[in-house]
């Protein structure tokens, strides 16, 4: 049994789950709407998490300071979802409920999310399709009027809602809208083109950020009653993931250096459905949607190294793996199931395409069943973004696909209300690690991010703001020039070591020992090589990188330098939680702890809790905390999904 | 692969900017072309010159944060593709590649080929949306929508401000743009309530920023990396008018 940590209270209210929520906010102390204007809040991150939170507490009447990294709010990388969200709103008749959205989502996590979050999480999916929906985002819609939805994996009923291949963009641009409506009223100052570099603390208390313009390169900083960080996951670590190449862990595991505890950093997710990796100058790997394998079929030759073209290789002789292996749910089988077979058949010699390491997706059944025109309808732009990247067309032969980094389910560890380890310090959307335990299902994240930002923070900041009046704080304080001068310093460092070796240069080979040694599968004694390897790839950093330009204006590189310096620390404490977690479990797989079948073999006697890490200085081991996982209302069974 | 590029280096807003010219090698025909100056960019970094600064983020065309004007044209020569779309083997090594910054009076350059496009936001802010505060909207389905109202207002929703059709136009006219946001709601029963008063203040606020009027080129809709037909500006039009008409 896991022993509780005493400096991790989820304050998880008492009683039946299908009440927790709502006792909750009864009970939640609130800030009278004439006095919320005295209150400043900062958020950092304006993605579906950030912006929604930003926008809504504007709408009550806080003043708010709302931070990015890019040019506009609407550039988040919340944009790139392509699939959709789920809502149990059951519009299809087929046995949704809350509770069957709460149990998938529970059950797809593997037994490591906290119940009380994810049945909060399926009760508010509702909302958030109606807020969404009333913000003007174009969801696809049936022939009568009626919303439309289609089925996702890890799911037998059909509960997904999409704007074509582009809801993540529809939904941003809702809660977008909705940010800039309020930035009209003058209740949410902007601050785009800003890097935050640190939180400041006073008394224990989060309160304000220091941060970079990225445009002058001036370090500026900003006090607040409370701060936010909705800054997204950490799959940049991997160097080639599917995110965009601005996305980092920076904030994030600047609040862990801070204090603030940092959760299950080891359960990362590896999407199934990406596109093969071409070549070395590659920057990014492009995701295709979870949802083609509703339609398209993944196989691979019966033969090692068969080197026909797909057509040419008879029924007979292919290998529809997913289907053959899981065929209750075939090619919906959950993301981290479909990602280790994939890489299964590759690395046994099925693989396909030049390097040998991808695996079909192939739509000819369903044009065959469907028509091209429904297939096009579906899925058009996904169709014509790979043609374009491969010079290859899907509609007349089979993409190629292969798994890619994508999702981070760790992250900044959070009580019910959204509060890290730091008092008045709350972490949003992926930058916390709440409701998605091992794995997260598709159309998921988005479902999270705008839980978070519409509905859960706001109502739960106000029982710590009327705790905590204003006091008249200002960055004058001297925890702010503290924090300045240190921020400083940092940047300079990195200018000023002028070695031999790019930023990009040491990112590349930090993503080949985390891709190869912290990724989808994972042993000991892989585990202890890549501490090393980190370790002494850091230690090279900060003596050889060259940065070049100055601090003194825009410097991209230099912003790259800085993520790059966080992610050298992040992965190592990656692999020590990977190393300390016995068992196999969603995302994390270790290759000794597998059942027969090779499915994943947790161990619940053992780690069915949350491992939350503590820092305890450069060059240390974090600190362990270990957070008891209870299940009242779902069994702990060993999933299946055959 | 091997191509010559002649890139606009312009050091800050201040500076009068010149055009320098390189050669990039290793250069393979699956890469983008915002790969290609990524290798440009090690390649310099590694001889001590300064790199080419340019914005992108998501490298996969939704994001809307990349934008180039390659060989006079903004995104480059291939049709309904963002510059991070773009892809090396659309190139021939004879000829040298021409790469310039979004030029227009609204969008300022900050340093090399990145310029600020916030003007975007403020006119977003000036009435692109509907006035429903979290917590008040009614259920979903109860606003029936037919299917083909959603996809058209989909059609124009899917733009993702990046400015290229600021770039094309003759006039750096943001009529496009502004005109996909005021159609997606024209079409919607949400935020009816607002229509006029959305027009009118999106209109006025462009002007404001400075983007010149519409002459009907179609320059915009050839760029638009999403096909955005400018027949979003007539639906414009035709808003502003019952808009300044009703005295909104």
């Amino acid at each position: 049994m896991s022993v509780k940590s005493p400096i991790l209270d989820a304050k998880i209210p008492d009683g039946p789950v299908q009440q927790k929520w709502s006792d909750h906010k009864a009970s939640i102390k609130l800030v009278n709407p004439a006095n919320k204007r005295k209150y400043t809040v900062i958020v950092v991150g304006t993605g579906l998490a950030g912006g929604a939170a930003a926008a809504t507490l504007g709408e009550l009447g806080y003043n708010v300071l709302n931070f990015c990294i890019q040019d506009s709010p609407r550039r988040a990388h919340s944009v790139a979802a392509q699939g959709g969200i789920n809502a149990a709103k059951n519009y299809q008749n087929d046995g949704d409920s809350v509770w069957r959205l709460f149990y998938d989502t529970v059950k797809g996590g593997d037994y490591r999310a906290r119940e009380a979050n994810v049945y909060r999480l399926a009760e508010l999916s509702t909302n958030i399709i109606d807020q969404s929906v009333a913000a003007g985002v174009p969801f696809a819609r049936e022939y009568g009027g009626t919303l439309a939805n289609r089925s996702f994996g890890g799911a037998q009923v059909s509960r997904t809602f999409y704007a074509r291949g582009q809801t993540g963009q529809q939904l941003l641009l809702g809660c977008y809208s909705a940010l800039m409506r309020q930035v009209d009223a003058g209740r949410v100052k902007l601050f785009p083109r800003r890097e935050m570099l640190d939180v400041v603390l006073a008394e224990g208390r989060a309160r304000g950020i220091v941060c970079r313009n990225l445009v002058t390169g001036e370090i500026e900083k900003y006090a607040a009653d409370a701060v936010c960080v909705a800054t997204g996951g950490y799959s940049t670590v991997f160097f080639l993931s599917t995110n965009a190449v601005n996305c980092n862990a920076t904030a994030a595991w600047r609040c862990y250096k801070k204090g603030a505890l940092f959760a299950n950093p080891c359960f990362t997710q590896i999407h199934p459905t990406c596109l093969p990796q071409a070549g070395e100058g590659q920057s990014k790997l492009t995701l295709m949607s979870e949802s083609l394998r509703n339609d398209g079929r993944v196989w691979v030759p019966k033969t090692k190294g068969d080197k026909r073209p797909p057509q040419d290789i008879p029924e007979g002789e292919r290998d529809y793996f997913l289907e053959r292996k899981y065929p209750a749910f075939g090619n919906l089988a959950p993301r981290d199931i479909s990602s280790r077979a994939a890489k299964e058949a590759c690395d046994n010699g099925y693989g396909v395409g030049a390097t040998g390491f991808s695996v079909y997706l192939d739509f000819a059944e369903a044009i065959g069943r469907l028509g091209e025109s429904v297939i096009r309808e579906r899925y058009g732009n996904l169709f014509a973004m790979y043609h374009e990247i491969t010079d290859e067309d899907p509609y007349r032969m089979p993409m190629r696909i292969y798994p890619a980094p994508h999702y981070t389910m760790g992250g900044l560890w959070v009580d019910y209300n959204l509060m890290t380890t730091v008092p008045g310090l709350y972490a949003l959307g992926e930058a916390n690690f709440s409701d998605h335990g091992a794995n997260r299902l598709g159309a998921s994240a988005l479902m999270q991010g705008l839980a978070d930002g519409y509905f859960v923070l706001p109502a739960t900041i106000s029982d710590y703001l009327a705790e905590h009046r204003p006091d008249g704080m200002t960055t004058n304080h001297e925890a702010f020039t503290e924090s300045v001068k240190a921020v400083d310093e940092q940047t300079k460092q990195l200018i000023g070591i002028n070695g031999k070796k790019t930023v990009r240069d040491y990112h590349w080979e930090l993503g080949r020992v985390m891709w190869e040694k912290v990724g989808m599968a994972r042993d000991e004694a892989g585990l202890k090589e890549a501490i090393s390897d980190i370790q002494a790839l850091r230690e090279d950093y900060w003596k050889n990188v060259k940065v070049g330009g100055s601090n003194e204006d825009l410097n991209k590189s230099l912003e790259f330098a800085g993520r790059l310096g966080d992610f050298l620390e992040l992965g190592e404490v990656m692999a020590v939680d990977a190393l300390d977690r016995e068992e196999s479990c969603g995302g994390h797989f270790r290759k000794e702890y597998q059942t027969a079948d090779g499915e994943a073999l947790r161990n619940d006697d053992k780690f069915c809790h949350v491992s939350a890490w503590k820092y305890t200085g450069d060059n240390k081991t974090p600190e362990l905390h270990k957070e008891p996982l209870e299940f009242d209302d779902v069994k702990l069974t060993q999933r299946s999904y055959k | 692969m091997k191509f010559q590029v002649k890139v606009w280096r312009q050091k800050n807003r201040q500076d009068a900017g010149r055009f320098e010219t390189y050669t990039v090698e290793d250069v393979i025909p699956e890469m983008s072309f915002l790969e290609m100056l990524d290798l440009l960019n090690e390649q310099l970094l590694k001889r001590d010159e300064s790199p080419i600064e340019f914005d992108s983020d998501c490298r996969e065309g939704i994001c809307g944060t990349c934008g180039l004007v390659v060989d006079g044209m903004a995104h480059g020569p291939k049709r309904a593709c963002t510059t991070c779309e773009l892809r090396m083997r659309n190139f021939s090594e004879d000829k040298t590649i021409v790469v310039e910054p979004f030029r227009a009076h609204g969008f300022p350059v900050i340093k090399d080929l990145v310029v600020d496009r916030e003007a975007f936001d403020r006119i977003i802010a000036a009435g692109g949306y509907t006035s429903v505060n979290t917590g008040s909207a009614p259920e979903a389905n109860a606003l029936l929508i037919p299917k083909d109202i959603a996809e058209k207002a989909m059609d124009s929703a899917a733009c993702i401000g990046c400015g290229a059709c600021v770039a094309a136009c003759p006039n750096a006219s943001a009529s496009l743009f502004v005109s996909a946001k005021i159609t997606q709601f024209s079409l919607l029963p949400q935020g009816a309530a607002e229509r006029k008063r959305r027009a009118v203040r999106m209109v006025e606020q462009m002007d404001r920023e400075g983007f010149g009027n519409c002459s009907n080129h179609a320059e915009c809709e050839a760029a638009c990396p999403k096909s955005i037909s400018i027949e979003n500006i007539a639906v414009m039009r035709r808003e502003y008018m019952k808009g300044a008409l009703a005295g909104a």
